[in-house]
């Protein structure tokens, strides 16, 4: 028992010391599943910034998961500094239910505070053996769609969102979107519970004839697993994706990281973050970027959540709630 | 809790007490915070959230498929058991050791791996699923992770009692003309039934509240291949606490019923044990 | 009343009559091997060919990255703290229900044995009731900054849950079927009650009080759904090897991951082998009390 007072102490001390020197800061950031390979190299970009700006030493963690889960941690306590996640929603979220960061959240940084943009596309087989061009194409009968469950990854919501707007748009009615959005959930033979998942089950396990994926996803997969083995299209119309970031106000309050944490962030508008953003396969926000790597990405009609839907708090509720269209589409 | 017959013995009330205190403060306190969460929701809503074709469907699905896996575990533990107590087998304490690998097996790596071989390009996969027999991504792949599993319980209860049967009772019976498909139905059998009925009980048991494993390889499509346990995360992650805490309880409720017919059982089966 | 799934496999009675006609013997014995090739040696055989789909080089590069290596050793911290807590339960609860009678044993018996059919993912989410920033505690936590929920306690509350009756169920048939007798005498004989279980007790259950350390140790290094809820998955922090074989997995690492996953497949070998000399030890100490007693 006295050993582990002991313990205690030293470790009390341990921790007071780092406070007193200041020089080591650590910040946490939580985020979702496909932002593991831009944080790696963007987290080396800004300790190396912030080091040449401030003399300090920052460490960043990351923790990664889907994009609700996360912000369910956050919720429960997780101490997140910043969280880059999936949709404003679940960050929303994190406002409503936890108050740990303010409810004007969005409007804090530039750009409905998305860094970086991303849009959905289809991920098919080499040389696109079943011809997919368009979401029609994606209720044909026999052609097998591989997408997570909306219900838990932030990804499969814009997947979902972009199919509907689309039929909503091409058969003029609600009704018509909900027909089209059961038919082509009824080709969905796995639906994992994140976006890596479904990756994995498309490009590993070898099923289904498209996957519907992040565009950064699809690019990255394409690069990791085998340019020889996928094909990436892209539908004339889809959603604009905007991951969101935001500074966890009460949590860097506690830990006396607002400053880093608050630089951290805005350093992805920066050339460099916003480089290491397009490198990653995302879309720059900042126009000089986009135009920079405009030549890699697909050309497509892009619509907003806003417009289509006046924003996520209305989408979710219309949608992902329980016993809401999602659920319902799985009834009939 | 009074001790009922005094003893020489030292040590009851400091053993009771630490008994009850470490079981109150990991177990039934937290166990307790479930139920209060749960109570956020009134008669009627419990009725609700349960019998919303959704959550049916997933205890359909989970009780299928642990159903299914008990019962074939039934017969391959019953099976395993046998050969491993009466034949003589090369290596007879390496297999009997490679029983307890599920038990061993973290249930992650167990779902990854069983993926890995019955998804469509896997090792078995790749000829089952042009034969119409899909594994992985069904509930056929859930009723696969949960044999794995459950194997171990059914081979470890019914073992033992293999192994205590009295020869004389079966040399008996044989010598009086019995054939030996008679010897094993009127005389070997009834005798492990009991054994067999607590392993399948464990086994389902344990499968109806399998996670890990089942995660990887079950598909997860709602009214087909969702589970339980999974159900709980989805309404976790929507922040529906009270809900997820309903169904959890749910669970819990079933878990304690199988396991009180688990302790009637055991009951049964040393009563018979010692009536022999 | 407990279980007896757990208890060590007895020694077979080596000249049973055996009545079955050759072919079902042999039908059986393969039917059995297929089983046992199927559903064991062939997922333990895919962990280590995956795992060294890369070859060797990157098989130990993959173990000893900095991530798996922290990943190491917070398994190895929360086992070490989780099982000793168990180990000294297990042996509390097994005297309590085995030397003495008292009301309520059954359902004290049922209590232990609760943890073992709960989901996972319900035992994980219980402490989040209980510590989470919205739960019981989690705004007391949360002024005091103490850390317990997404932190090395709640990793280890958690699998101390999973793992609770480990030991207490190894333990209490056995010295429900040992009886007092010896313990008794040795207290009449005026040794004291710490006399008496080091002298006694501890020597005859200590390979079943081994067998269940080593079982439980085993599935505490390898829970997964558990920890999974209350982890928060930070890199290189909060990952146990489970976690971090899920999160190489996700990371396309798949011969990383299967290399981790072979790693905590070892460690199910070794227990298994362990746990198989245990079982040997225990035989040869038996076949000793009975020879000492014939003679």
């Amino acid at each position: 028992m006295k050993l582990k007072f002991h313990a205690a102490l030293a470790a009390l001390l341990i921790g007071a010391s780092g406070v007193l020197h200041a020089a080591d800061v650590k910040l946490l950031n939580v985020s979702y599943d496909p932002t593991r390979e831009l944080y790696e190299q963007y987290n080396v970009a800004f300790a190396k910034y912030w080091k040449e700006k401030t003399g300090d030493n920052v460490t960043i963690q990351q923790s990664h998961g889907g994009s609700g889960k996360q912000a369910r941690s956050v919720i429960d306590g997780l101490g997140a500094d910043v969280v880059t996640l999936a949709l404003a929603d679940d960050i929303d979220a994190i406002a409503d239910k936890s108050k740990l960061i303010a409810p004007d959240w969005l409007a804090r940084l530039p750009k409905n505070s998305s860094p970086y943009t991303s849009t959905i596309v289809f991920l098919v087989r080499k040389g696109n053996p079943k011809n997919i061009k368009d979401w029609d194409d994606l209720v044909r009968k026999g052609v097998s769609v591989v997408t997570p469950n909306p219900k838990t990854s932030g990804g499969a919501r814009w997947n979902f969102i972009a199919a509907w707007e689309y039929a909503k748009r091409k058969y003029g009615g609600e009704a018509q979107a909900k027909d089209f959005v059961a038919k082509l959930y009824q080709n969905v033979p796995v639906l994992d519970s994140g976006a890596r998942g479904s990756t994995t089950t498309f490009v590993e396990r070898g099923v289904g004839d498209v996957l519907i994926s992040w565009e950064n996803e699809a690019f990255l997969a394409v690069k990791e697993l085998g340019p020889d083995k996928f094909d990436i299209v892209a539908p004339p119309l889809s959603v604009l994706a905007e991951p969101s970031v935001a500074v966890v106000d009460k949590n860097v309050q506690r830990h006396k990281t607002e400053a880093v944490a608050k630089a951290y962030l805005e350093y992805l508008y920066s050339d460099v973050g916003q480089d290491i953003a397009g490198k990653n396969y995302y879309r720059p926000s900042e126009e000089k970027f986009a135009a920079k790597y405009a030549s890699q990405f697909p050309k497509l009609e892009l619509f907003t959540i806003d417009s289509a839907f006046g924003g996520w708090k209305n989408a979710t509720q219309k949608f992902f709630v329980d016993g809401a269209i999602f659920d319902q589409i799985y009834l009939k | 809790m009074a001790q009922t017959n005094r003893s020489l013995i030292p040590g009851f009330r400091p053993a009771l007490t630490f008994t009850i205190v470490y079981l109150s403060l990991l177990v039934l306190i937290p166990l307790s915070a479930l139920l209060l969460k749960s109570l956020g929701y009134g008669p009627s809503q419990w009725f609700t959230l349960l019998t919303s074709p959704r959550v049916l469907a997933a205890f359909r699905v989970s009780l299928s498929t642990s159903l299914l896996a008990a019962a074939i575990n039934v017969v391959f533990g019953l099976l395993l058991a046998w050969v491993l107590v009466r034949y003589p087998l090369p290596f007879k304490r390496v297999f009997d050791a490679l029983i307890d690998l599920p038990f061993a097996l973290p249930t992650a790596v167990a779902g990854i791996v069983l993926t890995a071989i019955y998804a469509r390009n896997g090792w078995l996969g790749q000829y089952l699923e042009p034969l119409g027999f899909p594994v992985a991504f069904t509930p056929t792949g859930i009723t696969v992770a949960l044999i794995f599993i459950g194997m171990p319980f059914v081979v470890r209860t019914v073992q033992p009692v293999l192994q205590d049967l009295d020869p004389a009772e079966e040399e008996a019976a044989s010598s009086l003309g019995a054939s030996r498909l008679q010897v094993f139905t009127k005389i070997i059998f009834p005798n492990i039934l009991p054994a067999l009925l607590t392993g399948f009980a464990l086994a389902f048991a344990r499968g109806i509240g399998e996670y890990g494993s089942v995660i990887f390889i079950a598909g997860n499509r709602p009214l087909v291949s969702e589970v339980v346990p999974l159900l709980i995360m989805t309404k976790l992650e929507q922040y529906d606490y009270v809900g997820a805490t309903v169904i959890g309880m749910a669970m819990l409720i079933l878990s304690f019923a199988l396991l009180l017919i688990i302790n009637v059982l055991q009951a049964w089966t040393r009563r018979r044990a010692g009536a022999l | 009343m407990s279980t007896p799934m757990l208890t060590a496999a007895r020694p077979a009675a080596t000249a049973r009559p055996q009545q079955e006609a050759d072919w079902v013997r042999y039908a059986l014995t393969g039917a059995a091997l297929f089983v046992i090739a199927l559903f064991l040696i062939l997922p333990l055989l895919t962990v280590l060919v995956e795992g060294l789909r890369k070859g060797w080089d990157a098989y130990f590069s993959a173990l000893v990255e900095p991530n798996t290596l922290s990943a190491i050793k917070l398994t190895l911290i929360v086992a070490a703290i989780a099982v000793p807590l168990n180990t000294v339960f297990g042996v509390a609860a097994a005297w309590t229900i085995a030397r003495f009678e008292f009301t309520g044993k059954n359902i004290l018996l049922t209590l232990i044995d609760l943890p073992f059919s709960v989901s996972p993912v319900i035992a994980g989410l219980v402490y989040v009731l209980i510590f989470g920033a919205q739960g019981w505690f989690g705004p007391w936590l949360m002024e005091h900054d103490v850390k317990i929920l997404f932190a090395v306690p709640g990793l280890v509350l958690a699998t101390v849950f999973v793992t609770f009756p480990f030991v207490a169920r190894e333990l209490i048939p056995l010295m429900q079927e040992q009886g007092r007798d010896e313990e008794e005498a040795a207290l009449s004989l005026g040794a004291s009650g710490w006399q008496m279980f080091f002298k006694v007790t501890l020597p005859n259950i200590k390979w079943a009080l081994l067998y269940g350390v080593t079982l439980c140790n085993a599935r505490a290094m390898g829970e997964f759904g558990a920890v999974s809820v209350v982890s928060g998955h930070i890199r290189g922090l909060t990952n146990t090897l489970p976690l971090h074989v899920e999160i190489l997995y996700n990371e396309y690492n798949f011969a990383a991951s299967f290399a981790v996953a072979s790693l905590l497949a070892l460690l199910a070998v070794t227990t298994l082998i362990f746990k198989s000399v245990l079982e040997w030890k225990q035989q040869q100490d038996r076949r000793v009390a009975i020879e000492e007693s014939v003679q």
